[in-house]
Order: structure tokens, then C-alpha cells, then sequence
């Protein structure tokens, strides 16, 4: 890697204030970034530690029954603590790389970095979240704007994600054999008031809901519902792993296995 | 009641100490006083013109102690090949230059072009990013079948064409092969791709160099299987180093597979810079560069005919393959695709009549090379398809033709120049059927389908050549080395004992199961026995480890040194006992008279030997210390049967393996827990490559799978609880142990086993499908499904 300095705040207003600095990147658990830095492919003159900010992190409910997660906090601190509040949202974080990357990757750095193939952006769209920033609040629905893109402005800080609790959650995964990332997954969340279904790991514009499957379930919420249901392969992505087609037919597979776990 | 030392016990690895604990001492372990660091500039095109290398703005970065270039090593000598093979028209293959540093043209993305030699590693980094190359990109080729086209862009401009070599073997036999073709009742016929493969060891690529000006000696440590071996083709054809001024270290190592045989430019170049710079130069490879640099294994396409009777006996066999190169010939490649390969074409049956074509590509990749196995998957995996699918075609089982074609008679000339001292394929299907529990398969297959699964059985055989011998023979093949091992027994005063063997242990438990054998033969405890290998200023003249031949052609040189040492030992003990040589007797570690109580134990022997005041001075020399080399009059033939059960999901096309059960034949067994677990890791890289590991350039040869974000390998939980026996033992016929070799079969046997699994679970959801190539991903087998 190349030399940069560090910066390490300890509020969100320090951290604000580090990312005036020229070239200046935030951290937060690195599992990303880290492996960029080494590999010589980003060259910032500071990295902004996000890890030390107390009031970044943490799981607790909110006054609307929201789970409200910490944009700091780590993968397995979500495993253990949004159990009781939302099993799925749980599972999801659980599953998520290996204990290394759960133990040091954050669902702030998940979400900013919006990894066409993350499992987290797929909670936060299909949950309907609410991201929180240093500046203001996105629906998860204007977040996400394709791959790597997300509605952050430079130097806007991820520092909480809000999460309705829908009556049943399942979020269901097939693994790309090499990188153990989500192949094709699906974030299925069953609302009084109807149906999101997310997809991660198929689009060339990153995590996207399903509408016509939502359409489907939030009338008929059986697996048999989005049987007939197909997606459109050519705009997918297609690599050794898998072509456009293999991915669309698996938003299908993933999707009615959600719901079936579901029951 | 299981032996507690000696041959036969599973001692437990006493190696496994110091790796476990951290105390290992591998090559980046190693930092000499004053050391400077190496990175490499390497091409990021496939193909291109060099036209210039300007260094002007690098030579002054921080940090920078000297940076070389092509031009810097003109003078010296290229890369050897190791194997020279013999083309069909009598003709030797084409042999093009193999530069340390890039002169003229880039041939493949991963090609060292500049050094950067500087005071840190990240000074070399830094300043190899201020080099400026210019280079003209030429298209490249990758494609084999294109490749060898008139036109194709020529990956060496001075060869006639891409071709290295056509093989045709045996090439007397061709016309009664296709005359047997002709006559066929049934043919059979399969094309196929055998995945080409990145072998991945744990310890990436270490070099260190040194060099001592007082006496003008050079060292080299580094990640490496055989150091003699890199000795001499470094010091003889790349450097011009006298061995005598040459030490080469190989310490621990963690992990080779093959990729570690090869003699490499990074370890010649630490070498020279360490002259040049007069300091010791360290180059440490990273992962990525592991990637475009290591020799990569297998990548063979292949058409493959089986010619039947009307009683479904094999009649003939008949193959087409072509093999990559690579972009250079890697030490020992040539070999691996003919000698490795061809010899093994008769696997465990009495066909006939065979004839293998075999074709050697050059092409804008990375040399490719002997991986585990090397070759005899590529021949097992062939031909088991191939039996398989005329099975299905004929509408018999699979296991029962291959019963009725095995060789049951030994000796056994094949139709492809080697001849079998033994074996007993019979057994080891017996056995593997009880393993498998093919009775209860129906019952198993209802309960996936009751989950929506489908549910496959696969089996194989194999046959396997390890030990590759004997050396008069293999140079008539076009070996340029000698296939012998050496061992040099030192027995100190006290009775403690210091084997020096040639063979090098990097990861096999050498040092326990080596030790295991001199304790069994001299009856003392183990723990005397101290097992020193992996360095050429302390072990005699050795070829290394690779081709499962460490304990046939090391072992029994050591077995050879031991002899003579209990020999001599006879005669002092003789001396000491005042009796006859001829009646003395060694057991238990001590010598005795026959029919008396007299004895004297083996350490007043070994003091005697050292401490002679009651010597026979007149006839024997003081010391004990001797040593042997063993050149083997044969190759050892291990041999087994497979068999996988799979459990496929049709929706997704994932596969998971249920059940994996391995019945080997590795005659006689030094210690069983060290030989399972050879096995499990050989199943491990064999299921790799089946279901996981693929190596894929795109047309302009940028390597698309570079790093573990697209390589996938095998991790424990896509592998089963192996079912493991090796109970089945057909002692080898001509080493003195009786062994044959174990550390390739896994990844020979494994991998028809699995497709064959595969494919039987797709017929069973209704799917006639012919072929699937490696590794079966769920996105082929969906596809294959859908198709």
C-alpha cells in the first residue's frame, strides 16, 4: 500500500471534520478497503477510522419499534443482538463472509460501499430502511442507485440504519464458489401493508426490489406465487460464475425459498 | 494390536511441533544482515514488443539500490528445460529461450521485466511504478486448436509455429490401432477438457540470495521441493556457478504440489543480485503475483475412442490431446503431457492396442507445469469418463465392465512401454463396494428425492506410476537429470543417528516416517533418529520430492545406506564378541551370538566404532557412516478404486458431495495415519478440480481468475467425511520396503468419480447428458440441466 496518515475520532463531528481533509476516506472495518490499499488500487492521503465512535455503535430500538443499528457496528454484534428484535436481519449479518470479515466489517462500510454482491444492501432495501447520515435521513428506496453508487455525497458518513420490523423475514443465498459472496440472494420481508423482495448479487445496477414478485406475494404469499414470475437475464451481470440467464432463473429459486422458509 | 513405533505404526508427525506451534523455519523466516528487498515489474499484456525499458526516473527513488533489466542478463543463460521430447517424426520438440528478465517481447501477463532492487520492499514497489515501458501489443493466442493454425500469431518469433511437439505413441502401433477401430462392434467416443489448474500452496514463492565475497560462495534459500536439482540447473545453465560455490537451502516448506519443483527466475535472480548488489536480496511473493507466476497444471483437451467387441472387451484405445505450455517450457514440462502421461493411458485394463496422440502448445499464458498428479489425472480422468459413457451407451454397469477388462495377471507389459510388477485391481473393487454400500444407494437416492434432490453414483479405478525410474531409461525418453535418490547414514558415538536424505519433506512427515524405517530396521526407539534433508551442503546429491517417489526411491536408498551400516556394525560387534561375522545377529538394537546369551548392545557398538581402542583397525576403518544411492529398476504402480455419491440440486445446479469412498493399493504402508492423511489432501485437490478450481484467461490472455475473489478453492465444508482403506497390499516387486507411493493418488482418482456422480444424478432427474466438463459450478450443471 502507499502512505497514508490516520486519523482516528472519536465523534462523529471529529469525523466529519477528517473528512474535509484532502483525499481523505473513510473506514470503517476495512474488509474492503484494506485489501484495495494493498493491492495499490486507491491512494488516499487519510483514512478516516470510523471504529472509534461510541455513538456510532450498538443495536437498540427506537420509539417507532425501528431496530436501530450503529453504522460502526460489526457484523457480529448485529448477529448477537438484533436476534430478539429481528431474527432475519440477524441471520442475514450472521452469513455474512467469514468471522473475520463479521468481527471486523460494519454495516455502515457494507452499505457505503455498496457491493452489487452484499448481503447487506438487500436487508436495508427489502427491510424499507431508513439510512442515517451525519447530514440527514435516505429511504433505502433512494439510496441504492446502482453499483457502487449509493445517494452519499462526499464525505457523508454513514452513522445509523433503521430498520422497520416486518411481521416475517427471510433472506435466502446460493455462495459464488470462489469469493463466498452472495451469487444471487434474496431479502424477502412481509409487511401488514404488503410485500418487499430485494435482490442482491444478479444486477449490473446493484441491489434492486422485484417489483412483480412483491405485486404477487403481497396478494398471494406462497411459494407458488412467484413461480411463474421470470426476470429479464441480459442486463446481469455475467462473469465465470454464472451467466445473466443462470442469475435471473436463481432470483426465482432464492425468492420462493425465502417464502417458503417463511411459511 | 496396532504397533507403537517402528514400520506399521502411526506415529504421530513429529514435525507437526514446530509448524503448530510456530516455530517453523520457513524461507521468509529467514533475514540476513543487511538484506535487501526485490520486486518485480511484470507485464500486464499477454503479448507484445519490448522497445524500451526506461528506468531513468526509478533509479533515483528513494530507497533504490539497483534495478536490472533484460539487458542485465545477456550475458548468462537462459531458463533450462529439464525433458527433451522426441516428436513422432523423430524430430526434437522446438525449445524456445526462456530469459531471467524479459529481452524483446512479453509473452504472457505475469513476465518479470525489470528488478527493482531497494532498501525496503515498499522502495521497490514505489519505484517500479516510475519505470516507463513501452511496449507494442501483438495479439495474442490462447485458444490451443487456434494456435497451432497458419497464421496464428507466433508466440516465439524464431520457432517455425506454436506446435512444441507431436507425439504419437506408441507411433508403431497406429495402424493396427485404427484397424482395430475398424473392426469395432461398438466405439466410443468423448472430447473433453481437463481444467487447468493453479496448484496454491499455503507458503507463497521465497528466494533469498547471498553471497560471500571472502570466499566467493553463493546462497540460496528458497521455497522448493528439490534443492539439488535447482543447484545444478541454476549454477550449470544459468549462472555458471560451480556446484562447489553454490549452496542451495530449501528449509521448511510449506506446502509445493509441484509448483515447487521448477527452477524459477526469481530464484536466479536473487542469486546474481546478490553479487551484484554484494548484499543479500530477498524476494517474498505475494499472493497475486502467485497467481501469474507459479506454474499452472493440467489444461489438456482431449478426444478419447474406445474400440469394443461384441463382448464389450476393450480392443482398442485410441487419443487426441492438446497440451499447454504456456508461453515457456517450465523445467520438467515437456515431460508431463508424453512420459506422465501417455505410459498411463492403459489404466487398469488389458486393452490391447493404444495409441496417444499428444500435441504441446505454446500459447500467451503462464508456463504450465506438473501438479499433483501430473499427467496421470490427466490420463485417469480420460479414460474413466470414457469406460463410463460406453457403459451407458451399451447399457451395462459401469463396475462390471470395468471388471471385465482388468488386468488380473502380473507382471503386465502394456501396450504403453511400462510394465506393472503388481497389483490386485480386483481387491481393491471388492472392497470399494463394500465401502460404498452400493446396496443401500437406492434407498438413499429416495430420500433426496423426497427433499427435491437428485442423488448420483460415480466410480473410477486408477492406476498410478510413482518413482518415475530407472534413470538409463528415462534419459532415453529425453530426461536431461537421473531419476535416483541418495541417503547418507551418520551414526554418531552415543547411537543416535542422522539420516541425510535427498528426498525433501514439505508437508509428507519425511521426518517421522523416514525415521520409523531405520528403527525398525536397527530395533531402536525412534526418537534416535533425526531425519536431515533441504539442504545441498548437507545432504548427498539428491533429486527431491515430486511423482509420490520419497519413501520407493528415497526410502530405499536410506534402506541401502542402513544396510551397510548394520553390516559394518555386525563386524565390530563381531569383534567385541569375539565370534564370527557370520553369527552375529541384530535385533532389538542389540548384537548378539547365535545360539548363546552373548550380546552387546548397539550403542557399545557405535562407540566402538568412534572410540576404537578395542577395534579390528586391521581389517575396517574407524566411524560409521555411510551412503547409499538407490536407482530403482522400475516405476511403482499404486492403484485403487473410487467411488462418489452426490446429491444434486435441480433448481440450482448445486452439487454437494455425500459420500467419498477410496480403496488403495500402496502396497506396504510405513505409517497409515500419515498415508490417510495423503489421501484425504489428494481427494481434497481432486474434488477441487472437479467441482471448484478453474484457471480462465479471456481471448486477449489477461488471467480473468487472479486471485481468490474468482479462484475458487476447496474449503472443509464442500468436502465429506472420506471413507479411507488401504488394506488391500500388493507389495512392490523390486524396492526393498515393498512400498509404492500414496501422495498423488487422491487427486489422480478423484475426479472421474465425481463427474461420473454428477452425470448419474442428472440422468436420474431425466437428463441424458453426455458430458459435463470441470469443474461441474452449479451455473453448468443449471446449464446442462436447461440445455
Amino acid at each position: 500500500m502507499y502512505n497514508f496518515d490516520v486519523e482516528r475520532p472519536s465523534t462523529i463531528q471529529d469525523a466529519v471534520k477528517a473528512m474535509g481533509r484532502e483525499e481523505a476516506q473513510p473506514m470503517s472495518g476495512g474488509q474492503t478497503l484494506i485489501p484495495t490499499l494493498k493491492a495499490r488500487l486507491a491512494a488516499p492521503s487519510v483514512l478516516v477510522s470510523l471504529t472509534g465512535i461510541d455513538e456510532m455503535k450498538g443495536v437498540c430500538l427506537d420509539d417507532e419499534g425501528r431496530v436501530c443499528i450503529g453504522g460502526a457496528t460489526t457484523h457480529a454484534t448485529v448477529a448477537r443482538e438484533a436476534e430478539a428484535h429481528y431474527p432475519a436481519l440477524a441471520s442475514l449479518a450472521a452469513r455474512i463472509g467469514d468471522p473475520a470479515v463479521r468481527n471486523r466489517g460494519t454495516i455502515g462500510g457494507s452499505i457505503a460501499n455498496n457491493d452489487p454482491s452484499a448481503c447487506y444492501p438487500a436487508g436495508a432495501l427489502g427491510s424499507g430502511a431508513t439510512i442515517v447520515t451525519n447530514n440527514r435521513e435516505i429511504a433505502a428506496d433512494d439510496y441504492f442507485q446502482g453499483m457502487f453508487e449509493t445517494a452519499l455525497e462526499e464525505g457523508e458518513i454513514v452513522t445509523e440504519v433503521k430498520f422497520p420490523v416486518p411481521t416475517a423475514a427471510h433472506y435466502e443465498k446460493i455462495l459464488q464458489p470462489a469469493s463466498r459472496f452472495p451469487l444471487v440472494a434474496a431479502f424477502v420481508a412481509k409487511f401488514s401493508d404488503g410485500v418487499r423482495v430485494a435482490i442482491t448479487g444478479a444486477s449490473n445496477d446493484g441491489v434492486f426490489r422485484w417489483a412483480e414478485a412483491e405485486q404477487a406475494l403481497s396478494s398471494n404469499f406462497s411459494p407458488d406465487a412467484v413461480a411463474g414470475l421470470s426476470l429479464d437475464g441480459s442486463n446481469m451481470i455475467s462473469d465465470l460464475h454464472g451467466t445473466g440467464a443462470y442469475r435471473a432463473h436463481l432470483c426465482g429459486v432464492m425468492t420462493k425459498r425465502a417464502v417458503a422458509a417463511i411459511g | 494390536m496396532p504397533k507403537d513405533g517402528g514400520i506399521g505404526a502411526s506415529s504421530k508427525r513429529r514435525e507437526d511441533v514446530r509448524f503448530l506451534t510456530g516455530n517453523g523455519n520457513y524461507t521468509d523466516d529467514i533475514n540476513l544482515r543487511g538484506q535487501a528487498y526485490v520486486h518485480f515489474l511484470r507485464s500486464d499484456i499477454a503479448h507484445g514488443t519490448l522497445k524500451s525499458v526506461d528506468t531513468s526516473a526509478a533509479e533515483g527513488m528513494p530507497g533504490v539500490v539497483q534495478i536490472f533489466t533484460g539487458k542485465d542478463f545477456e550475458a548468462v543463460g537462459g531458463m533450462p528445460c529439464g525433458w527433451q521430447v522426441t516428436d513422432k517424426h523423430g524430430q526434437p520438440m522446438q525449445e524456445p529461450g526462456h530469459p531471467v528478465l524479459a529481452q524483446g517481447k512479453v509473452r504472457h501477463v505475469g513476465e518479470p521485466i525489470a528488478a527493482v532492487v531497494a532498501e525496503t520492499y515498499e522502495q521497490a514497489r514505489d519505484a517500479a511504478e516510475a519505470i516507463v515501458l513501452d511496449i507494442d501489443e501483438l495479439p495474442a493466442v490462447v485458444d490451443m486448436k487456434e494456435a497451432v493454425k497458419d497464421g496464428a500469431p507466433k508466440v516465439h518469433d524464431d520457432l517455425t509455429s506454436n506446435l512444441c511437439y507431436d507425439w504419437g505413441f506408441v507411433e508403431e502401433n497406429k495402424g493396427a490401432v485404427d484397424e482395430a477401430f475398424n473392426n469395432a462392434a461398438h466405439v466410443t467416443t468423448l472430447e473433453l477438457t481437463n481444467n487447468r489448474l493453479i496448484a496454491n500452496p499455503m507458503e507463497p514463492r521465497v528466494a533469498v540470495g547471498d553471497y560471500s565475497r571472502s570466499g566467493g560462495e553463493h546462497t540460496l534459500y528458497t521455497t522448493s521441493q528439490n534443492p539439488h536439482v535447482i543447484r545444478l540447473l541454476m549454477g550449470a545453465f544459468v549462472l555458471g556457478i560451480p556446484e562447489h560455490k553454490l549452496r542451495v537451502v530449501a528449509p521448511d516448506v510449506g506446502g509445493g504440489f509441484g509448483t515447487k519443483i521448477f527452477h524459477y527466475q526469481e530464484e536466479a535472480f536473487c542469486t546474481f543480485a546478490a553479487k551484484a548488489c554484494n548484499r543479500p536480496v530477498k524476494w517474498t511473493s505475494t499472493r497475486s503475483e502467485a497467481f501469474m507466476s507459479d506454474a499452472h497444471g493440467r489444461d489438456h483437451v482431449t478426444k478419447i475412442e474406445l474400440a469394443l467387441d461384441a463382448d464389450n472387451n476393450f480392443t482398442a484405445l485410441r487419443t487426441d490431446t492438446y497440451a499447454n505450455m504456456g508461453a515457456y517450457l517450465s523445467t520438467f514440462a515437456p515431460s508431463v503431457p508424453t512420459w506422465l502421461h501417455g505410459t498411463l493411458m492403459a489404466g487398469n485394463y488389458k486393452t490391447p492396442l493404444i495409441y496417444v496422440n499428444v500435441k504441446a502448445v505454446f500459447t500467451n499464458t503462464v508456463p504450465v507445469d506438473a501438479y499433483r498428479g501430473a499427467g496421470r489425472p490427466e490420463a485417469t480422468y480420460q479414460l474413466e469418463r470414457l469406460v463410463d459413457k460406453a457403459a451407458h451407451e451399451l447399457g451395462v454397469d459401469p463396475i462390471a465392465l470395468r471388471r471385465q477388462n482388468f488386468i488380473t495377471e502380473f507382471p503386465y507389459a502394456t501396450p504403453v512401454a511400462v510394465e506393472y510388477d503388481t497389483g490386485d485391481y480386483v481387491a481393491t473393487m471388492d472392497k470399494l463396494e463394500e465401502m460404498a454400500d452400493i446396496a443401500g444407494f437406492a434407498a438413499r437416492r429416495k430420500e433426496s428425492e423426497a427433499k427435491g434432490k437428485l442423488r448420483g453414483f460415480g466410480v473410477n479405478c486408477y492406476i498410478e506410476a510413482c518413482g518415475i525410474a530407472p534413470s538409463n531409461l528415462v534419459g532415453q525418453l529425453g530426461a536431461r537429470a537421473g531419476l535416483y535418490e541418495s541417503a547418507t547414514v551418520r551414526v554418531n558415538a552415543t547411537g543416535g543417528l542422522v539420516v541425510m536424505t535427498g528426498s525433501h519433506s514439505h508437508g509428507q512427515g519425511h521426518e517421522t516416517s523416514f525415521a520409523q524405517v531405520v528403527a525398525e530396521m536397527i530395533g531402536i526407539d525412534e526418537n534416535m533418529i533425526e531425519i536431515v534433508h533441504g539442504d545441498t551442503a548437507r545432504t548427498p546429491m539428491g533429486m527431491g520430492t515430486y511423482g509420490s517417489r520419497s519413501i520407493a526411491v528415497g526410502g530405499s536408498a536410506m534402506v541401502r545406506a542402513t544396510e551397510k551400516i548394520i553390516a559394518k556394525a555386525k563386524k565390530i560387534a563381531s569383534h567385541l564378541l569375539e565370534a564370527s561375522e557370520g553369527d552375529i545377529e541384530l535385533k532389538d538394537g542389540a548384537f548378539s551370538v547365535a545360539g548363546t546369551d552373548k550380546s552387546v548392545a548397539w550403542g557399545d557398538v557405535t562407540l566402538a566404532a568412534y572410540v576404537p581402542h578395542n577395534y579390528p583397525l586391521e581389517d575396517i576403518e574407524p566411524g560409521l557412516e555411510e551412503t547409499a544411492f538407490y536407482d530403482p529398476s522400475n516405476f511403482t504402480y499404486p492403484s485403487g478404486a473410487y467411488a462418489c455419491e452426490v446429491e444434486l440440486d435441480p433448481e440450482t445446479g448445486q452439487v454437494t458431495i455425500e459420500r467419498f469412498s477410496a480403496a488403495d493399493d500402496f502396497g506396504n504402508i510405513i505409517n497409515p495415519m500419515i498415508v490417510t492423511g495423503q489421501v484425504h489432501g489428494g481427494l481434497a485437490q481432486g474434488i477441487g478440480q472437479a467441482l471448484l478450481e478453474n484457471c480462465v484467461y479471456d481471448s486477449d490472455g489477461q488471467l480473468l481468475s487472479a486471485s481468490y475473489m474468482d479462484y475458487a478453492m476447496p474449503r472443509a465444508a464442500d468436502l465429506p467425511f472420506y471413507d479411507v482403506d488401504h488394506s488391500c497390499q500388493t507389495p512392490c516387486t523390486h524396492n526393498p520396503l515393498g512400498v509404492k507411493g500414496c501422495g498423488e493418488a487422491g487427486a489422480i482418482g478423484s475426479p472421474p468419480a465425481v463427474v461420473n456422480a454428477v452425470i448419474d444424478a442428472m440422468r436420474s432427474g431425466g437428463k441424458d447428458v453426455a458430458h459435463i466438463d470441470m469443474p461441474v459450478s452449479p451455473a453448468r450443471v443449471w446449464a446442462a440441466m436447461n440445455g
